[in-house]
């Protein structure tokens, strides 16, 4: 079964989708108190996460780890172009981020939390993203 | 077990979501992030003649429809087996905040009455849950990448693209925090 070999994505799905509920960055309130610097927890989350990727990918390059098929290591990196998209892009996604207080991660985590109406979060996001799709062309890349 | 099933703290969190980072590399040398599985979904169901839309789905994205699968089976186990026995709890700075722009019920991880089927018919609720939402997959397909793929992956690669879209996440949402939401609460 050749989807078999996606299962491990879905366990580190799991496991990413369980720390995301635990750490409590699902929720509405704590995007709030990371946008009024109130708590010091997002940004502990997002530091430390960072933090940790950094060493990973320094140590996955000193060692030449390959990957479990034996490929060489690539992590794709992020055009920069003009930069331009990520700045408008940046901003109109983190305005979706204030008010909904979830970006894509945490609406799928919250549906799994039984908090039935994110669903249609996610209906919207992708809604958006065929919309983007459909005027790119005519948005500064 | 109760160290499970309480709040973890960022200290734990966040290390362990850095640690996706090599884990994904190791599996298949996949990127971390989230919202490419926005355009996964719709080149899938609906490409037209989209240009960015007609690409091989399955080959580039099948990982990530799997990984976004398990995220939600992650947070059902979150919520069932770890469920936290523990009111939930907001920095005093923010509850006096909210409490100004009429939010007031603190009990649960979202203000319910936003985050709710009733809330979704009220104008704030809808504008919020919709719009908001469709500015999510809007920004994050344009910015080509989210929280996970700029803000973690992107930073960690030294990507001066995540730098530039982490910038704007923060012009965005500082703006919606204290110009948009006091409108839209009003």
């Amino acid at each position: 079964m050749k989807l078999l070999r996606f299962v491990p994505y879905l366990v580190v799905g799991a496991l990413f989708g369980i720390v995301l509920s635990k750490t409590e960055v699902i929720s509405w309130f704590r995007i709030q108190e990371m946008f009024r610097f109130q708590s010091f927890h997002m940004y502990g989350i997002i530091g430390s996460a960072v933090a940790v990727g950094i060493v990973s990918l320094y140590v996955l390059r000193r060692t030449g780890l390959r990957t479990a098929q034996g490929e060489k290591i690539e992590p794709e990196g992020k055009p920069l172009g003009t930069g331009r998209r990520y700045l408008f892009g940046g901003i109109v996604f983190g305005v979706g981020w204030a008010l909904t207080g979830a970006c894509p991660g945490p609406m799928f985590a919250l549906i799994g939390n039984g908090i039935s109406v994110a669903i249609v979060i996610l209906l919207a996001a992708l809604v958006g993203a065929r919309t983007y799709a459909a005027i790119q062309h005519r948005l500064p890349h | 077990m109760d160290w499970l099933s309480n709040p973890w703290p960022w200290y734990v969190g966040g290390p362990l979501i850095g640690l996706l980072v090599p884990l994904l590399l190791w599996i298949g040398n996949r990127t971390f992030g989230v919202s490419s599985s926005l355009r996964h979904v719709c080149a899938a169901t609906c490409p037209g003649r989209s240009e960015y839309l007609n690409y091989d789905w399955k080959g580039k994205g099948l990982w990530n429809l799997f990984f976004v699968a398990g995220i939600t089976l992650g947070g059902f186990i979150a919520a069932t087996a770890l469920a936290n026995p523990h009111a939930f709890q907001l920095s005093e700075a923010t509850r006096g905040d909210l409490a100004e722009l009429g939010i007031t019920n603190f009990d649960s991880i979202a203000p319910t009455g936003l985050f709710s089927w009733e809330g979704l018919a009220s104008i704030p609720g809808f504008t919020i849950l919709v719009i908001g939402g469709f500015l999510v997959g809007f920004g994050a397909r344009w910015a080509n990448g989210c929280t996970s793929g700029h803000a973690i992956m992107g930073i960690a690669n030294f990507q001066l693209s995540s730098l530039i879209a982490v910038v704007g996440f923060f012009i965005g949402g500082l703006g919606a925090t204290y110009f948009l939401l006091p409108l839209i609460l009003a």
